[in-house]
């Protein structure tokens, strides 16, 4: 079964626990191919750990995980970045002392030496500042410019699935635009994307769909625009 | 006067090169596990004593020394494969008992092959002091520090150029971000414990004609050459090496000038005062424990 319109990651009731406590509850989601999906909820909601399930660094305790049309549940992470899954983290996680080059090219660490060679060209003309700076220690660069150095990491790996953690966590209000505006590019050129954000309003309201997870659970679910209107959505998340 | 501080300089630089590559494996698998090995000293004594055994049965002494560092290689990568791996995601300290546990292993194991005898590989290339002045210098000790610094290059283009060096670097720095970017980190620490113990091979091997060999000469330069990472700051490539050649040149001023009875002592004076008046070392930078 890979028909046209089978999704590209598709999640059944997942469970994941830290010890004996449960993070994730019986998520259930989609992400069609091409789409942006954007997850969104209060902190601690497991949105973070439901990405970390999702690349393999932190184990499922139940449910499964398809992407492609292939269960990749109990697949080791360096295998599903193979398979084309890459992840920009949380709070950016730079290899601090070693140069922006080296960071990018770390990225394409599952493709050839040629694949990185012309994956780089195009993160830097997305990122120019990337290219100024790219002999400079990563840890060495501003907020704004780590977040960017970080989705050009997971872009060297030209994946098929592009996971965002928070974006735009701790930056200025300007670069968060800046990042959002990235996202929204992405988008268009057809890279398939599930963004987590506390930043509700702007990330639903780029989405084509979205979710909402609660304590472990996705509570609410519909298309981006649908859900800006949502009474719950509003009143729980958009402060209005 | 100057002549006799020469040939304290030339025993000092002497076993300094041993003790820096000593730290340095402790330096690559701390960096990659947060793990102090206490086997690394027997990687050391594993170098000396197969290389020893081998030219004793007729093996010719540069296949002998090849055998014996790749022997030292493969008893890396079965501590890491039959001892760290199966404990999983244990804690470190855990891990480090294990490793202690591992150094008593290995001890016995080569005092039932080897014997509790002390024996000597012969010098690479003759016995004839060189000549400087009238401080003299033994062509081993030029074998020694000539393969210390090799070793330190080998490994700063290893870790500077290759994509496996970046990877372990990479990994030491971010493990989660290593993950995510589809560095295999398990793989990672096995490369470690391997190159941390085929450094300790050559170092065993070229130490071996001066220093004599048996199945304990690893404790000693193992807590030596974990003294000499501490000082340097643990983590620290750089400092391992300066760490190694500062404990070798002190412990050769102690004995030289006050008395060759302290020369040991040298090393656990110096490591309590690491710790209460500089614990991060001298090119240390983490202070926090990686959780």
């Amino acid at each position: 079964m890979t028909g046209v319109n089978e999704p590209l990651l598709e999640i059944e009731r997942l469970c994941t626990h830290y010890g004996r406590i449960q993070a994730l509850r019986e998520v259930s989601l989609a992400v069609p191919r091409g789409s942006l999906v954007a997850l969104v909820g209060a902190n601690g909601a497991g949105k973070t750990t439901l990405l970390r399930t999702i690349s393999g660094v932190q184990e499922a305790s139940g449910g499964a995980i398809r992407f492609a049309g292939a269960d990749i549940t109990r697949l080791r992470s360096h295998a599903r970045v193979q398979l084309g899954i890459a992840q920009v983290p949380e709070g950016r996680q730079m290899f601090g002392p070693m140069s922006v080059e080296d960071n990018l090219f770390l990225g394409a660490y599952t493709r050839t030496r040629a694949q990185g060679e012309s994956a780089i060209e195009r993160v830097y003309a997305m990122f120019p500042v990337l290219k100024e700076r790219r002999a400079q220690p990563a840890g060495t660069l501003s907020g704004g410019q780590q977040q960017m150095l970080s989705i050009g990491r997971a872009l060297m790996a030209e994946p098929r699935l592009l996971l965002l953690d928070e974006p735009s966590m701790g930056l200025a209000p300007q670069l968060v635009a800046e990042i959002f505006s990235t996202v929204v590019e992405l988008a268009r050129s057809g890279t398939t994307m599930l963004l987590v954000e506390q930043n509700a309003y702007a990330a639903l309201s780029i989405a084509d769909f979205g979710y909402v997870l609660e304590t472990g659970r996705t509570v609410i679910s519909g298309r981006g625009r649908e859900l800006l209107a949502d009474e719950r959505v509003k009143q729980a998340y958009l402060g209005m | 006067m100057l002549s006799q501080a020469l040939q304290f300089f030339f025993s000092g630089l002497t076993s300094g090169a041993i003790y820096a590559l000593a730290a340095i494996g402790f330096t690559i698998i701390y960096n990659s596990s947060g793990v102090i090995n206490f086997a690394q000293g027997e990687f050391i004594m594993v170098g000396g004593v197969v290389a020893v055994m081998l030219t004793d049965a007729g093996v010719p002494l540069p296949l002998a020394i090849a055998i014996a560092v790749a022997v030292a290689g493969i008893v890396g990568l079965l501590l890491e494969k039959l001892a760290i791996e199966p404990a999983g995601n244990a804690e470190v300290v855990t891990l480090i008992i294990i490793t202690i546990g591992a150094s008593i292993f290995i001890q016995g194991v080569v005092q039932v092959v080897f014997g509790k005898g002390q024996r000597a590989l012969p010098p690479f290339t003759g016995d004839k002091p060189i000549l400087f002045g009238s401080a003299s210098l033994l062509p081993q000790s030029l074998w020694m520090i000539g393969t210390g610094a090799l070793i330190v290059l080998m490994l700063a283009w290893f870790f500077g150029r290759t994509r496996l060096g970046k990877a372990v670097l990479a990994t030491a720095h971010n493990r989660l971000a290593a993950q995510l970017v589809g560095i295999n980190t398990r793989h990672v620490l096995a490369v470690s414990f391997v190159l941390s113990a085929l450094v300790g091979g050559v170092a065993g091997v070229v130490s071996a004609p001066i220093t004599l060999t048996s199945y304990d000469t690893g404790i000693m330069v193992g807590l030596k050459g974990f003294v000499a990472a501490t000082l340097g700051g643990l983590g620290s490539g750089a400092g391992a090496v300066v760490g190694g050649l500062i404990l070798g040149l002190m412990e050769a001023l102690v004995a030289g000038y006050v008395s060759s009875a302290y020369k040991d002592a040298v090393p656990f004076v110096l490591i309590i005062l690491i710790l209460f008046f500089m614990p991060r070392g001298l090119f240390g930078e983490r202070v926090t424990e990686r959780v």
